[in-house]
């Protein structure tokens, strides 16, 4: 397993997170998570100009595993860059 | 104030008659109309549960549910981009389930 940082920038309505999550917990990956529906003011646009800088459309479930960056719940590119 | 058990009949009714229907994965569709409800008392509208909304209806008006970009996903895809709404074919198995990526431009995503 790799032993990188991963972060999940998620919505908490979002089904393919949802579906990244249980993913994620299911292979006893450790990963900080934001949901970014759930913040306000400021801290809002500072997380979304985090997440612009990878990805520019600013859509979720966007994922950074290491230095790979997975937008979508693509099982089979985030399984590869966490080397499972 | 409407149930999720009540909207899901409400948009069975409507939407199958479009031609569009439910992911026959019935958890996962209470849990979109679940968020969607979220989003109504959120927003005032029920804005799209896997994008992020504006909290401004006129700018969110392509993505409030179902969005303008099902037609084209469900045509290309059989499948919108939540996978709450498919295609009858996509339910029977005939259409491999692919990740829909994002329809909607980067210039409409304006937070």
């Amino acid at each position: 397993m790799a032993d990188c940082d991963v972060m999940l920038y998620a919505l908490s309505t979002c089904i393919h997170c949802k579906n990244t999550k249980e993913y994620l917990d299911g292979c006893g990956v450790k990963y900080d998570c934001v949901e970014v529906d759930k913040l306000e003011g400021d801290e809002r646009k500072n997380i979304i100009e985090e997440i612009k800088k990878v990805n520019p459309s600013c859509s979720f479930p966007t994922i950074i595993i290491g230095d790979k960056i997975i937008v979508g719940f693509r099982k089979e590119e985030i399984k590869e860059a966490l080397n499972l | 104030m409407m149930d999720k058990e009540q909207l899901y009949e409400m948009l069975k009714r409507t939407q199958e008659a479009k031609g569009y229907y439910f992911n026959k994965d019935g958890k996962k569709v209470l849990e979109l109309l679940e968020s969607l409800l979220i989003n109504r008392e959120r927003y005032g509208y029920m804005a799209c549960p896997c994008r992020l909304a504006s909290n401004d209806r006129e700018r969110d008006r392509d993505i409030i549910c179902p969005c303008i970009y099902r037609e084209p996903d469900v045509a290309e895809f059989g499948s919108c981009y939540c996978n709450l709404y498919v295609s009858r074919e996509w339910n029977e198995g005939k259409i491999p389930e692919t990740y829909v990526p994002e329809r909607r431009p980067v210039e409409k995503m304006l937070f």
